[in-house]
């Protein structure tokens, strides 16, 4: 049987991993290697006077120290720094000139023949700044609107909220957080005798380094390939080409070696980072809890060089139903490195605020927060003024409440106590966009009648590999085993960044197309010959089954593969797909949905929080893997408990420096943190979104669960906590 | 003005030679002094299953077993292991035969990335060996010291509880 889509395979680089043979760009094995270990700044903002390097060049078996005194030639306009994910603004140079423009800033590159004496000479690099004053502090910067097109204001929020019968008026806040994948950002940079340059790089798009590192440094086409083929995780960190690849590309082109560059975990908290967020929402309705007027203020942080955008308060104007809303967005510049996208980006942060928002509005009509929620439901997105393709929120509220039994809670806060543990259950919606981008993709079909599909697209732990092999796999009726899927190689075709949860949608879709049109020239192959048992058939006649080319009326009318391949006189014949979105698209708002309900348990006397149980049900469109896809639910429902207790990126203003930027510090849920969680797929045709009917669950498994992790703490303790993460101090 | 000065380098230190057993095979090795196992393994042996995740003992992905016992093998200098039989990854599977663990992590789903995989797997093989764990629970408490990122926590416990049985029947290392 060859019906692949919707089945829990097991991965198919599953082998690779648990043997450890899949190996990450600072894992390639190369001749000659030679270390890069970068020099970091010490403080946030002034200039460098003097870089003293002899001590490090002194050290036994260092070949050289970098930094913008020596460095090579690289671009001189802004332009040629952006990649495809920049924010606006001026783009930071590694290495450029003497400007010092944050903490934690790449001064230096010593590079040596072994890791050790690199990294013992890094840290005899001397430099002697001159300090300017910084400011690290969003509290004591003054705001500038975000250059980002906000939906118009609608009605009159203002004035609907002042006559509202009930309000609900708070402020909430979330700290900075970084995106910690297990595996550092890492680049290997492979010289070649020709001069040419072969980089393992960690990305999110090996097509997004290779031209970033093309412009910069001036590389000509062909110069360089970059290969990705697995990475330890990104959840956006790989989203912009980081600094590793540039100080590994400009010391290999500077010494004419080969260059690793692999950061410590101390310096994976010297790049992006999601934003600290100060957020005001204003919620007016009737008695019954009918949203009337919605106000939601945001303030985020970006840094002084580039204005660091995400899509935060839009959804307050999108998932529900309200005719009275006004949105508002500014930053405020600091000396720190720009924000990143970063698992949800945005959503994560402005559905926390407003589902809280709704939780108290909730409390304050006495209604209870299913019902609420169900209520103010929206067909439509009120900001696009367009109905949703799909949206089976409802099925999510109602699937979610029953699995995790709410209609059996009293909502009284304090009102369950196990010994001396208060308990109490929260709930929070969740949504995310359902993205389509233009991508391609190839099929090449051997004569042994083995598939070989190919994209630049990545596999960050998301199942790309295996999602791709199984709709190829369907589409021509091969067992998986006959169906290799390739990716992360910059001489595949073309492929968008792998993020956004538009993966699955876009790529799978050039997949998919790729594959069709790979049948159609199998059939015109075949036709060659006038006897061919498929004479005068249409695509839409034939049907591909266990590597048979057939036709659908008269299965007997059939021929291999193999036989089709050898009849073209090729050893293999192929096709390319350049999937774009339809027009049809156009006419409708996308998105995935998600309600997530959550357990906690709360030590009255320790204010420790535990989250005995989590239910998310969400709506994303048809699931292609459910065993792949659930692990990233898991994964996101994981990553907002970490959001809701654990994570916080403490700043020094005095020194403007990230504190806790060690795994020891900075906490992430650990094993032990983590009891039971439950994941349910709620049924959602779409033929709208694209040709799969997929949305992509990248995202969707973290949006709202803080919220409901909030929530959920209220209603044990009677403490409203509007300042992530909620850590026992504050609730003591 | 602020500075910070250089402490000047001195001469680096000679190789020390080790012995040690590898997956199943003796080897004789020069090493630095200052290179830690996790380094040798990664980038003198081309063992780079055993993940370097922060290099401070503070995250698990270096995870191998020492005479049986699970250790940071970033925590560990090379020079100490001599003598000693080790077990990476590479060396959990028998006769191209997975190790039930490994199975049971391929049918449970319990990696997604597979930066951490490595240390999980080696960390649960120590779990089994110490005998300990006999609950959910203590599952979790136990294999806290390996971080994942991802957030595979739960089908990590489910693939655990899988082959615990039959790694303690096995007995293998
Ligand atoms: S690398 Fe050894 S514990 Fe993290
Ligand atoms: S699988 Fe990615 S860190 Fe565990």
């Amino acid at each position: 049987m060859t019906a692949h889509i919707g089945k829990p395979l097991d991965r198919v680089d599953g082998p690779l991993k648990v043997t450890g043979q899949a190996q990450y760009a600072g894992e390639f094995a190369v001749p000659g290697l030679t270390y890069g270990v970068a020099v970091n700044s010490t403080l946030a903002k002034g200039r460098i006077l003097a870089l003293d390097v002899d001590a490090a060049k002194a050290v036994p078996g260092v070949v050289d120290v970098l930094s913008h005194l020596n460095r090579p030639r690289m671009a001189a306009y802004d332009e040629s720094y952006t990649d495809m994910d920049s924010a606006d603004g001026a783009p930071f140079r590694p290495l450029f000139n003497d400007r010092v423009l944050y903490s934690g800033q790449p001064l230096a590159l010593v590079v040596a023949e072994t890791f050790e004496a690199a990294r013992y000479a890094a840290t005899l690099v001397g430099v002697r700044y001159a300090q300017e004053p910084h400011q690290t502090d969003i509290h004591r910067q003054a705001p500038h609107d975000a250059p980002a097109e906000l939906p118009k204001p609608r009605g009159d929020a203002d004035e609907a909220f002042a006559r509202a019968a009930v309000k609900v008026e708070a402020a909430y806040s979330s700290p900075v957080e970084h995106h910690n994948p297990m595996e550092p950002h890492a680049s290997t940079v492979v010289y070649q005798p020709d001069g040419g340059l072969t980089i393992y790089d960690k990305t999110q798009s090996a097509v997004n380094t290779l031209e970033f590192v093309s412009h910069i440094f001036g590389l000509a086409d062909g110069d360089a390939r970059v290969l990705s083929p697995f990475v330890g995780g990104a959840f956006g960190s790989g989203l912009r080409p980081q600094y590793q690849v540039v100080l590994a590309v400009m010391a290999a082109l500077h010494l004419k070696r080969s260059v690793r560059v692999t950061l410590t975990r101390q310096q994976m908290f010297t790049f992006g980072h999601r934003p600290q967020t100060l957020q005001r929402l204003k919620l007016g309705a009737d008695q019954k809890g009918h949203l009337e007027a919605v106000i939601h203020e945001v303030l985020g942080e970006t840094s002084r060089f580039e204005d660091f955008t995400e899509h935060v308060a839009e959804w307050s104007g999108a998932l529900y139903h309200c005719d009275n809303v006004r949105l508002a967005y500014q930053l405020a510049a600091l000396d720190v490195y720009t924000p990143l996208d970063m698992r949800a980006p945005g959503a994560v942060l402005g559905i926390y605020a407003l589902e809280c928002a709704l939780d108290e509005l909730a409390v304050a009509t006495g209604v209870d927060p299913v019902q609420l929620r169900i209520d103010n439901f929206s067909p439509v997105n009120q900001n696009e003024g367009k109905p949703y393709s799909s949206k089976q929120l409802l099925a999510c509220y109602q699937q979610g409440a029953e699995r995790f039994g709410w209609s059996q809670r009293n909502p009284q806060p304090r009102s369950m106590r196990e010994g001396h543990q208060l308990i109490g259950w929260g709930m929070a919606s969740g949504a995310w966009e359902a993205m389509l981008m233009p991508a391609s993709a190839k099929a090449t079909l051997a004569i042994d009648g083995s598939l070989v599909v190919a994209s630049a697209t990545a596999d960050i732990g998301t199942g790309t590999y295996t999602v791709m092999t199984q709709i190829a796999g369907e589409t021509l009726g091969l067992p998986m085993d006959k169906v290799t899927f390739k990716l992360g190689d910059t001489s595949l075709p073309k492929a968008p960044l792998e993020g956004g949860s538009f993966t699955v949608s876009s790529v799978g879709t050039a997949v998919q197309q790729a594959c069709q049109a790979l049948i159609k020239t199998l059939l015109e192959t075949a036709q060659k010959d006038d006897d061919s048992p498929l004479a005068g058939a249409t695509p839409d006649d034939v049907e591909c089954v266990d590597g048979c080319l057939r036709l659908k009326a008269d299965p007997a009318r059939s021929l291999t593969f193999t036989d089709i391949v050898r009849q073209s006189g090729s050893p293999s014949l192929e096709a390319q797909a350049d999937a774009k979105p339809e027009a049809e698209r156009d006419k409708y708002a996308t998105g995935s949905h998600a309600a997530v309900f959550v357990e906690v348990k709360v030590d009255e006397a320790l204010g420790t929080v535990q989250v005995s149980r989590v239910v998310s049900a969400i709506a994303a469109g048809r699931v292609v893997n459910p065993k792949t896809a659930e692990n990233q639910i898991l994964g996101g429902v994981v990553w907002g408990i970490g959001m809701a207790l654990q994570e916080e990126t403490q700043l020094d203003h005095h020194l403007g420096r990230f504190m806790n930027h060690s795994l020891a510090e900075y906490h992430i849920p650990v094993q032990a943190d983590i009891q039971d969680l439950q994941v349910i797929f709620v049924e959602e045709h779409d033929r709208i979104v694209n040709p799969l009917g997929s949305k992509g669950v990248g995202e969707i498994g973290i949006v709202g669960v803080a919220a409901a992790i909030a929530n959920a703490v209220y209603h044990a303790t009677g403490k409203r906590v509007r300042d992530l993460p909620i850590t026992l101090d504050k609730l003591l | 003005m602020s500075a910070t000065s250089p402490t000047a380098g001195a001469g680096l230190p000679a190789a020390h030679s080790i012995s040690l057993t590898l997956n199943g095979q003796p080897r004789r090795l020069e090493v630095q002094p200052w290179t830690t196992l996790l380094d040798l393994l990664r980038e003198q042996l081309q063992l780079t299953g055993s993940k370097k995740g922060c290099d401070h003992g503070q995250c698990g992905a270096c995870t191998v077993l020492v005479n049986g016992k699970r250790i940071n093998a970033c925590l560990s200098l090379a020079v100490m292991q001599d003598g000693a039989e080790i077990t990476t990854v590479e060396g959990l599977a028998e006769d191209g035969r997975l190790h039930p663990l490994q199975q049971a992590f391929i049918e449970r789903d319990a990696f997604q990335c597979g930066y951490c995989t490595s240390g999980q797997l080696c960390s649960a093989v120590g779990l089994a060996n110490e005998g300990r764990a006999h609950s959910r629970d203590e599952i979790r408490e136990l294999m806290s010291g390996n971080l994942c990122r991802c957030g595979a926590y739960t089908n990590i416990l489910a693939a655990i509880e899988d082959a615990l049985p039959a790694c303690r029947e096995g007995g293998r290392s």
